[in-house]
């Protein structure tokens, strides 16, 4: 068993040092994590499982089936333990003393019979062993040689079954559903072909517009279904004829069509009714005699909480994908160890094109180079003078990005003034063309200015300063929007507002693809033909899918004026994933620079959430609920602002039926005060806090634990050294000793190599002890931390 | 066992869904992609093995500098040369997009194992630099600077200061590491 004490052990050995049939070899030290027993040579699993011996990976897993068993964490509570208690007892708390291979695995077998079954299977699949092994354990025959468990059998409460059973059959279904999409296998080869020949870093801009897709297919089902189609059903005459140009302004036949918001009728639409539903009755609440008779479907109500209930989903998606990617990529430990991440962990096994790995070996070499060069070097050396001069090109980076950006953001201002004025219809084309062109030049400008960074930083600045530039257009075009036009006057400012969205969305696609030509294939060119360099452009991961953000954002803004942007959005998307796909297999070379695919992951899906969709949500709840909808369109023509429907609905439900006041009273205190979103978001604020506190102790804990393994070691050297010189007082007989140097030697070539080697000075070591010439004669022990302390 | 070369059994192929990561339509391609590396005697074999040489050809595994290691880990047989059929659904399931961090971070430190004895010594490491830095002289770090990367890197992960690094001081680096386990996968 492990020993706790160690006089205890010191006496163990010197009494086992007087018995005659002593046999084994006190030089060659064993390990915690291998048995001990007198058996442990004639061990056959040792040959095959060099890596971790079959044994401890069996007790190892015998004590979490028990720990699964006992339902409790994984992890044994700290404050239960007294404090002195070394490291390595911690996790063998519950570990009884086996002696015998067998009786393990037979324990561990009758675990996992009484495992439920998906337990099992999870237990199965996480242990590292061959499939014959798992197999044995999984079909094993239960031999009356069973330990009884050391706990009763307890029959869990009725109401802990119920939720048990419902909690399995959701995860149940959602596995399905998840499995269902896997197999859908949309693009799979394409993407495992970038995969393969760029790494993880280019692979997640095509996962992320893979994910971005399925959001605007979720969007687009919605209001199809309930918005789109009924209306469809029901047309009102068109006015304009079809001509192709319409697809590029967005104007003329679709400016009377189901994309806009001004088409949906207020009214409730019915059929079977008196006047034949052909001429709906003006102001639709009055219609309510005529839609109890047949199928009525209310568009104002459906329009409303339609727009309502998509981006509530869309909002919980998004906050739980981004946890979940904040929960995968963030670690409790902030301590950096570089090399050693950078040597286990920065080989991608996914790539597998020649010439890629050859470019990626070449890459890791620098890297390590100058990983190494900067932790020997001493960063206080770094003159005052040189962290001045980056000081500076960074503020003057940032000037000139900021002062960019106000200007652009100016530049729109009174350009969009200037079209409110002349009110053209025609050239608001020029507004989008103007800002696009603003934007790509200052950007331009703010990237020249920042090449003299070499480092990671420069990916986030860019970032940063992009999105800034994005982010102020925008709120520009918002305040123009919601502010001017929509207290102009203008006949159908919605449409109107609806269609500029839409002539956005379609410039920002085709930017994106003279960027794509520009940047990238003409670029190609200009370097192998002119410049003679095989040298080609380095996709940039980082804008690029800050335009797809940027996409994303005017889709959720258009949501609400005009109902079928997301369709739009889908077949720009589409179109965009085989371009890229089919430009960076062309044009493109694999990044020079490291890239944390995962912290990225988990910064883009941030902005997704956090600027861009809450943006364009306070934007939607803002016109909802305080700007005026035009009087002569839409389906909320008549009222005073669009949440009126609400209120109005659940008003008449009230009227109809008055056990529902208790709705009308909840409504009114829930939906319109306020106050309700300021006492959840406090309460939000205080769950944050919370867990930064606990995550502040477990890094001191952690801190703490990594003191005392490192104390442990030093005690197992000091009580080998005491160990050696109890030994070497016994020694006294030739016999004696060249027949423990057989045995040490024989030991030794079993294992491989011995556990540690001696100091040569002292010459009565050297013929009695396993010595294989270490100079250093260091102790080399192998220390078996229990896996899953932390 | 059921398998012949041709058809895999349905409760077989429920077997193995159970006991590894992969799904039904992985381990099909598993088995089809599995057959053809065979030779057209071995095919007729209850529990054919596919010679290593055979293994090494595939795309996924050609150019990996790791493939003849990854070999001899998930090899069962005595002489650590060949896979069966198990042992190349054990290979793509450690290697599989929903694999566990702790079987990724356990099969990783046996590939790096180049002398197989449970511990990444020095030589371990320099042959694992060695490997990462490629073949071409160019790129292979210096003597001096391989002393020196290593001496770092186990004074930064060696905990128990015994000169060389076990499986838990390794799982402990590796989890520190987010992209390890997107970055440690292999698809078919």
């Amino acid at each position: 068993g492990v020993h706790d004490s160690f006089s205890r052990l010191i006496a163990e050995q010197t009494q086992d040092e007087r018995d005659p049939g002593y046999e084994r070899d006190p030089g060659c030290e064993r390990d915690p994590g291998y048995e001990r027993d007198p058996g442990y040579e004639r061990d056959p699993g040792h040959e095959r499982d060099p890596g971790r011996n079959r044994g401890a990976i069996l007790s190892q897993y015998y004590n979490r089936t028990l720990q699964l068993r006992m339902r409790r964490q994984s992890r044994p509570s700290l404050r239960d333990l007294p404090h002195s208690s070394r490291p390595s007892l911690r996790g063998y708390r519950v570990e009884s003393d086996f002696s015998e291979t067998d009786i393990r695995r037979q324990a561990l077998v009758s675990n996992l019979q009484k495992l439920s079954v998906s337990d099992r299977v999870r237990m199965l699949r996480a242990m590292p062993l061959s499939m014959a092994d798992k197999r044995q354990l999984r079909w094993a025959p239960l031999s009356s040689l069973l330990l009884s468990s050391p706990l009763g059998h307890q029959t869990p409460h009725i109401v802990v079954l119920c939720l048990i059973s419902l909690s399995l059959s959701l995860s149940l279904s959602l596995s399905l559903w998840f499995s269902f999409l896997h197999s859908l296998q949309l693009w799979q080869l394409a993407l495992k072909r970038v995969g393969g020949r760029f790494g993880t870093g280019v692979l997640s801009y095509f996962l992320f517009l893979k994910t971005l897709l399925f959001f605007n297919l979720f969007l687009f089902l919605v209001t199809g279904l309930f918005l789109v189609l009924p209306q469809a059903v029901h047309p009102p005459p068109a006015v304009h004829p079809f001509s192709g140009l319409e697809l590029l302004t967005g104007g003329g036949y679709f400016s009377d069509s189901v994309l806009y918001y001004g088409y949906y009728s207020d009214t409730t639409l019915n059929r079977d009714c008196d006047n034949n539903g052909s001429a709906p009755s003006p102001g639709g609440w009055r219609g309510l005699d005529c839609a109890r008779q047949g199928l009525s479907y209310s568009m104002p109500l459906a329009y409303f909480f339609t727009i309502g209930t998509a981006f509530f989903i869309t909002c919980i998606i998004l906050v739980f994908s981004m946890s979940r990617s904040f929960g995968q990529s963030f670690r409790v430990e902030q301590s950096p160890s570089l090399l050693a991440m950078k040597a286990f962990c920065s080989w991608d096994f996914k790539v597998v094109k020649t010439s890629s790995v050859a470019l990626m070996s070449e890459n890791i070499g620098t890297q390590l180079r100058e990983l190494l060069a900067d932790v020997t070097r001493n960063h206080a050396n770094q003159t005052a003078g040189q962290r001045l001069w980056r000081l500076l090109v960074h503020g003057l980076a940032w000037t000139i990005c900021s002062g960019s950006t106000v200007a652009c953001a100016l530049a729109v201002h009174y350009l969009a003034q200037h079209m409110h004025a002349v009110r053209h219809t025609h050239t608001h084309t020029d507004t989008d063309t103007h800002a696009r062109a603003r934007t790509k030049s200052s950007l331009n400008v703010s990237a020249a200015s920042c090449g003299l960074d070499a480092d990671d930083r420069l990916c986030c600045c860019v970032v940063c300063r992009n999105l800034m530039l994005k982010v102020s257009l925008l709120s520009v075009l918002c305040f123009h929007w919601l502010g001017r036009e929509a207290t102009s006057g203008l006949q159908c400012w919605e449409s109107f507002v609806g269609q500029e969205l839409y002539r956005f969305l379609l410039m920002d696609f085709i930017f994106t693809l003279l960027d794509t030509l520009l940047g990238e294939f003409l670029w190609r060119l200009f370097s192998e033909k002119v410049l003679k360099k095989s040298r080609r452009p380095v996709f940039d991961i980082a804008r690029n899918v800050l335009e797809l953000i940027y996409g994303q954002t005017l889709a959720w803004l258009g949501v609400l004026f005009t109902p079928l942007l997301p369709g739009v959005q889908i077949i720009k998307l589409l179109l965009l994933f085989y371009i890229k796909m089919s430009s960076v297999m062309l044009n493109c070379q694999a990044p020079r620079k490291p890239y944390r695919a995962s912290k990225m992951t988990t910064v883009f899906i941030t902005l997704l959430c956090f600027p861009s969709f809450l943006g364009a949500s306070v934007c939607v709840t803002y016109t909802m609920w305080s700007i005026a909808p035009s009087r002569a369109c839409g389906p909320f023509r008549g009222l005073s602002t669009m949440m009126q429907a609400g209120r109005l609905w659940v008003e008449q439900l009230r009227d109809a039926n008055p056990h529902l006041t208790w709705l009308a009273t909840a409504h009114s205190y829930l939906v319109e005060n306020p106050l309700f979103l300021f006492v959840a978001a406090g309460v939000f604020m205080i769950i944050i806090y919370f867990n930064s506190q606990v995550v502040g102790g477990q890094r001191k804990v952690i801190a703490l634990l990594q003191e005392q393994i490192k104390n442990e070691g030093e005690d197992k050297k000091f009580l080998i050294r005491q160990l050696q010189t109890t030994h070497a007082k016994k020694r006294d007989t030739p016999a004696r000793r060249s027949q423990q140097v057989r045995h040490c030697d024989d030991a030794v070539t079993r294992r491989g190599k011995a556990s540690f080697s001696l100091p040569d000075s002292d010459p009565r070591y050297s013929s009695t002890f396993c010595n294989r010439g270490n100079a250093t004669g260091r102790f080399r022990l192998s220390i078996q931390s229990p896996a899953g302390i932390w | 066992m059921g398998a012949t070369a041709s058809h895999l059994g349905k409760d077989l192929l429920s077997e193995y869904q159970e006991l590894t990561f992969l799904t039904k339509q992985e381990i099909l391609l598993a088995h089809k992609r599995f057959t053809e590396l065979l030779s057209r005697e071995d095919k007729n074999l209850p529990d054919p093995r596919a010679p290593t040489e055979a293994i090494l050809t595939l795309p996924e595994l050609k150019s990996n500098p790791f493939r003849e290691r990854i070999v001899r880990v998930f090899s069962t047989s005595e002489s650590r040369d060949g896979l069966t059929f198990e042992d190349f659904l054990d290979l793509l399931s450690a290697f599989s997009d929903s694999a566990t961090l702790e079987i990724k971070s356990h099969y990783a430190f046996r590939i790096f194992d180049f002398d197989d004895d449970g511990t990444l010594d020095e030589n371990d490491l320099e042959k694992l630099v060695n490997c990462l830095t490629g073949e071409t002289d160019e790129t292979r770090l210096t003597p001096d600077e391989m002393k020196q990367l290593i001496s770092n890197i186990l004074e930064e992960s060696d905990i128990d200061k015994d000169g060389t690094v076990n499986l838990s001081e390794f799982q402990h680096v590796i989890s520190r590491s987010p992209d390890f386990v997107s970055s440690f996968k292999i698809v078919l």
